[in-house]
């Protein structure tokens, strides 16, 4: 992968507008698809995220032609405490991917109460997660990215970075059903950027947060290097309302390979800076 | 021999003739069918040949219609909600009246019964499913009596559609209809400046009421029976809307809204409770792959062709 590397001086500066462009190609004539997203939003939205993926994080890419044309789940490990993963992910999907792809990502319900938020997310083509939606979504034949260990994964403390947390079984059924292939995802790096000693959850309840991680960096994520490793997609068969035994036996399969990837990630980097 | 040909026409009774929308529904129907239509309001500028009883839908003399004619099919076109005022009155209107209606169905074996519903009953929530199919639960009705009673009119519709199998009961939900009408929709396009809340921008679905008169003529295929979501043009957000009408929207914080509009509703100044306002908030939008496969329906006016009835300055 030369082009994920700054030092080869490759002309990164207008990715981003290429990008876009190419996604404009496709639009329909009002630029709106039926959930709201707009390319011209994510243009005006997405450099201070490739200024983060390029020059602070250095995001570096393996195997992103793993990703099937088409319908896809990209399923990955989920850390760091703020969800900065979940940008990089979707921002390599953009600028790396042959051709350029909107990752979807499914948000809280919540969010939709929010003014301004509520309609930001949207128009960058996130859309509000429910089971009804993802489908839709799927049969769009679009790109889903789902975090199975969901906001126990993102604030847990550094002492157990890199262990995953057990994952939901939603995706599952919801690849089953849809015959969508899953590409699991191993993101290293950021588990160090915002080392949190301590998850407060008495505080978090009492603020009505999902969690209230005490760090030293202050919620300031550190200059780790990102490593984002994609791994060969895999199909699954059977029935989507199975019981959840069956269920869990092909979701450790998953798991399993985000396990793999992320000990390779650890074995290959020195040093989470660099 | 033009009475002959006349008998021969299949007849339909047509609830709320009088409306805007009857009146369009009328003009598409009356070439080939035997029209009777009833409104309490009576009739103005309907086709000729469209007999109009000038009569309540609770009263008695309904029925004669039944008894006196063999009707073929029954269109109940939900009564429009009047926002304000007589709340009980119109509860009785509409919901006694439709059972009533559809009592007649039953009894006087009518193959046909359709209600024109709305697709606005399943209300719009903050986590609602982008696209709601037809099994979504009807839970507009928390927020104020008026909708609550047409949420009453088409759940009764529903339960009648499983009682009476004989009666082949279609319940179309058509999306916002907006156009030359005076149904809420439409008139907020009008307004001179269109507010919006401050911070959202939902996608809408609108459809036009030619759209809509297609999938009533396309309910009436003898056999077809169910509950159909129909949907016009690809979905837009509202502030897109707004601004193909030539107006801008005018974005006012939710707070003040609420307020303004309570106060306004209370002394009568306006006629839109507050709990209107979440359909400028969040989506309540539908899939109509039923009513595509189905009902064979397919909306033909583009979205510009849909809104262009209600652009400020129409040329004519």
């Amino acid at each position: 992968m030369p082009n994920v590397d700054p030092h080869n001086k490759v002309d990164t500066r207008n990715e981003v507008e290429v990008a876009i462009n190419r996604l404009l190609k496709h639009q329909k004539e009002h630029g709106y698809d039926p959930f709201g997203f707009r390319p011209s939003t994510l243009r005006r939205a997405l450099p201070p995220v490739h200024a983060l993926y390029r020059h602070y994080f250095r995001v570096q890419v393996e195997g992103i032609e793993n990703v099937p044309a088409g319908r896809a789940l990209l399923i990955a490990n989920h850390s760091g405490q703020i969800p900065l993963d979940a940008m990089m992910i979707a921002t390599a999907m953009l600028i790396e991917n042959e051709p350029p792809r909107v990752t979807r990502a499914m948000i809280e319900r919540w969010i939709a109460t929010l003014p301004f938020v509520s309609m930001f997310f949207s128009r960058v083509g996130q859309v509000i997660g429910t089971r009804a939606n993802a489908q839709a979504l799927l049969e769009r034949d679009e790109l889903l990215m789902v975090f199975p260990e969901g906001s126990r994964g993102i604030s847990k403390p550094y002492s157990q970075a890199y262990q995953l947390e057990e994952f939901g079984l939603g995706f599952m059924r919801l690849a089953l059903q849809t015959n969508t292939p899953i590409v699991p995802i191993g993101v290293v790096g950021a588990e160090e950027q915002i080392p949190a000693l301590w998850n407060a959850k008495w505080l978090a309840r009492m603020l009505k947060m999902p969690a209230f991680p005490i760090s030293p960096t202050l919620l300031v994520p550190l200059p780790v290097k990102y490593r984002i490793y994609f791994g060969e997609p895999l199909v699954f068969e059977g029935d989507s309302d199975d019981e959840d035994r069956v269920i869990r036996a092909r979701v450790d399969v998953v798991t399993d390979a985000i396990r793999g990837l992320l000990k390779r990630g650890l074995d290959e980097r020195t040093n989470p800076f660099f | 021999m033009a009475s002959q040909r006349k008998k021969q026409k299949p007849t339909i009774v047509l609830t709320g003739v009088n409306g805007r929308f009857g009146r369009m529904l009328a003009r598409a129907l009356h070439r080939d069918y035997r029209l009777i239509g009833v409104d309490p309001r009576g009739a103005r500028r309907l086709p000729r040949d469209v007999t109009v009883h000038t009569i309540d839908l609770r009263r008695k003399k309904v029925e004669d219609i039944f008894r006196r004619n063999r009707i073929d099919a029954v269109i109940h076109l939900n009564p429009t909600p009047e926002w304000r005022g007589r709340t009980s009155e119109h509860r009785n209107i509409a919901v006694l009246g439709t059972q009533k209606l559809f009592s007649y169905c039953a009894k006087y074996q009518v193959p046909k019964a359709i209600l024109l519903s709305s697709a606005a009953l399943y209300g719009a929530h903050p986590d609602n499913d982008q696209f709601l199919t037809e099994a979504a639960p009807l839970m507009a009705g928390s927020g104020f009596a008026t909708m609550r009673d047409l949420v009453e009119v088409d759940m009764f519709a529903t339960s009648f559609f499983w009682k009476t199998p004989e009666v082949d009961t279609v319940i179309l939900r058509p999306v916002h209809i907006v156009g030359d009408l005076n149904n809420g929709v439409s008139l907020y396009f009008k307004q001179k400046r269109v507010p919006t809340l401050l911070g959202f921008d939902p996608m809408v679905q609108v459809i036009s009421p030619e759209d809509v008169v297609r999938s009533v003529v396309l309910a009436l295929k003898p056999g077809l029976r169910g509950v159909f979501n129909i949907v016009g043009p690809a979905p837009l957000p509202l502030t897109q809307l707004i601004r193909m009408t030539g107006r801008r929207p005018f974005p006012v914080p939710e707070a003040v809204a609420r307020s303004l509009i309570g106060i306004g509703f209370g002394v009568g100044a306006t006629g839109v409770p507050s709990a209107q306002l979440d359909y400028l908030k969040y989506v309540c939008m539908v899939n109509s792959d039923a009513a595509r496969d189905q009902l064979r329906f397919k909306a033909r006016m583009s979205i510009e062709e849909t809104m262009a009835p209600l652009e400020r300055r129409r040329p004519g």
